[in-house]
């Protein structure tokens, strides 16, 4: 996004070269006056509706964290009841510490796959393989997660699923994989990862991209191939990509929902239960709306935290070319 | 192993004439890994295919299937038995439709405003918008639940158009295509004489018509597919969208019959996979956008 602030600034130049050229009579003044209005009236829809689905909601959100409220009768005011219930409720502990380990572990898978399968596509290869993997890797995104997970559920069935048939041709008997804490968070783990590494990939394609030929030509020369051209050229230059893939797969990652639900509705136990399905719980199967906004705020600190510290490490070890 | 490493876009493969002798056993590796992973991510779709074209009663027989070699479409006709498909379809058709058009448009004039227009604040407001992309969806979703009711709309499908259509991402991608047009357009229309209004109706619009369209493309991929907000916002079947409808079909069938579950899925993935096909580039664009140096 700041990439774009020396283009405006280019135009803004421009603005100010051309604009002495045009007189300054009343026809630009009116212009300029109704240039404002058109903004307004263009700003309107946008504008509206953010504040009215967006902005007045983190709000309420806010406020609502400091009240019980179930919707029928009235709302009243707790302090930080609900803060303290929920830190103190352990389904909504290990909630939060299953995501935590759900973000650590599938972001690094996420991240590691796309990487590697990034630079093998990138390297000298046939463009309509080039193409044909790209689009391999890509399509799973537009599937939705509650399909995916449908049709997953049944691929790793204990007795008839296609994943412990493969495994038995090898030797390996069943996987309770559903149906145990380890194997379903197993799953769920596979299952987002499979869906969501594309992105990771499209942008590491995109960074891989943007490297110029003649930094791996000077690498050459001086001698760094294989393995090392990877560990000191396109590593380095290749971090502020992952520096926002990382931001993002976080991101997307702590508000996982569609999987664990359709896939093992948060069980069995609380094995795979996440913050955002302890949120959709409490509010709209407990009606302890209040609650719910409280575990919504948390995460949200929790989100805004992560990404704050990311940019603030990323100073130290990012390379800007 | 191959010291060069140019970003080849070339038809032809681009072999040194040296290693013509020997195999490139490093590109033959790595076709192979590249081979196993998709292999690996497409899979899980083509048995998905396979099994929604094997008989109901013939979808849990082991070896699995890959390639539907007598296909049987009962399966399909089960389908529109036990489920309103065509009212899911429907439903999703027109929440998505709606949200689609409605974020291409107000996207285009909020875009257009924050890009070519000058007015007091645009910076700080441009800021606010883009905060708003930070924010989980589930964060808001409890107050706008409450809002939803208040207004009389709840269990109704403009629940979910609705708060849908602002989008400070479409924004933000509007904003950065008319600043990728040129000025000069603006400059000759204001020496015409043209309005900000005509400049932006004659000139502009239909110069921005190839971003309005990855907006569009980007909003029916991620609603033809939302799930959370759905679950949430609709509680009569016969307002529910096809992800909520495929889940409670295979929550009733319990494990039934696989293949009709299946049935329902591929069907669901099929304007997916027409949206895959002819906007492939414009999704991936879209979704890296502002990912650029």
């Amino acid at each position: 996004m700041s990439t774009t602030i020396p283009r405006r600034d280019r135009r803004k130049q421009a603005a100010t070269a051309i604009k002495p050229a045009t007189p300054a009579t009343s026809r630009t003044e009116s212009g300029r006056h109704s240039q404002r209005w058109l903004a307004w009236i263009f700003l309107a829809p946008t504008i509206l509706g953010m504040g009215l689905f967006t902005l007045v909601p983190i709000a309420a959100s806010v406020v609502l964290a400091f009240f019980r409220w179930d919707i029928i009768s009235a709302p009243t005011f707790v302090g930080f009841d609900n803060f303290a219930e929920v830190v103190q409720d352990p389904t909504v502990r290990v909630s939060f510490l299953n995501t935590i380990a759900f973000v650590i572990v599938a972001v690094a898978l996420q991240l590691g796959l796309a990487l590697a399968l990034a630079v093998m596509v990138q390297e000298k290869m046939p463009a309509w393989l080039r193409t044909f993997f790209r689009s391999a890797f890509f399509f799973p995104l537009i599937l939705s997660a509650a399909s995916v997970s449908i049709f997953m559920r049944y691929l790793f069935n204990e007795q008839f699923g296609v994943v412990n048939w493969f495994l038995s041709l090898a030797g390996i008997p069943a996987v309770p994989w559903l149906t145990t804490p380890g194997g379903s968070a197993a799953v769920v783990i596979l299952v987002y990862v499979w869906q969501n590494f594309g992105f990771s990939f499209l942008l590491f394609l995109g960074g891989l991209a943007s490297i110029p030929v003649e930094t791996y030509e000077a690498a050459a020369l001086d001698g760094a191939t294989g393995w090392r051209k990877h560990v000191y050229v396109t590593l380095p230059l290749l971090s502020p990509t992952t520096l926002l893939a990382s931001v993002m797969a976080i991101i997307s990652a702590l508000q996982v929902f569609d999987q664990p639900y359709v896939l093992t509705r948060g069980g069995p136990g609380d094995s795979t239960r996440t913050a955002v399905m302890v949120i959709f719980e409490s509010a709209f199967q407990r009606l302890e709306f209040g609650e719910a906004s409280a575990i919504g705020v948390i995460l949200t600190l929790i989100i805004m935290a992560i990404t704050a510290a990311q940019f603030r490490l990323s100073k130290r070890f990012v390379f800007y070319q | 192993m191959t010291t060069t490493t140019e970003r080849v876009s070339t038809r032809t493969p681009a072999v040194p004439a040296r290693s013509r002798r020997k195999p490139n056993w490093n590109l033959v590796l790595r076709i192979v890994l590249l081979m196993i992973a998709a292999v690996l991510t497409l899979g899980p779709v083509m048995w998905t295919l396979s099994t929604s074209l094997r008989s109901p009663s013939e979808s849990f027989k082991l070896p699995p299937s890959f390639f539907p070699w007598n296909p049987d479409f009962t399966s399909y006709g089960q389908v529109f038995r036990q489920l309103d498909i065509v009212l899911l379809v429907l439903n999703s058709a027109l929440v998505t439709g709606l949200i689609a058009v409605g974020q291409m448009v107000t996207a285009a004039m909020a875009g257009y405003a924050f890009a070519n227009l000058k007015f007091r604040g645009r910076g700080a407001l441009f800021s606010i918008v883009l905060a708003t992309m930070m924010v989980p969806v589930q964060v808001t979703i409890v107050p706008v639940f409450m809002l939803i009711r208040g207004m009389g709309l709840s269990d109704t499908l403009l629940a979910l158009i609705l708060p849908a259509i602002p989008t400070a991402f479409g924004t933000f991608l509007m904003r950065q295509y008319f600043l990728g047009l040129p000025t000069d357009l603006a400059e000759a229309a204001a020496i015409d004489g043209a309005s900000p209004w005509r400049t932006f109706r004659s000139v502009y619009a239909p110069l921005a018509v190839p971003g309005m369209a990855i907006v569009g493309i980007l909003a029916f991929n991620f609603h033809w597919n939302e799930f959370f907000r759905p679950l949430i916002m609709t509680i009569s079947e016969q307002n529910f969208t096809l992800p909520l409808g495929l889940v409670s079909l295979q929550g009733n069938l319990g494990t039934g019959s696989i293949s009709v579950v299946l049935a329902g899925v591929v069907l669901s993935m099929i304007p997916a996979l027409v949206v895959f096909i002819f906007g492939q580039r414009a999704l991936q664009d879209g979704l890296t956008a502002g990912s650029g140096k």
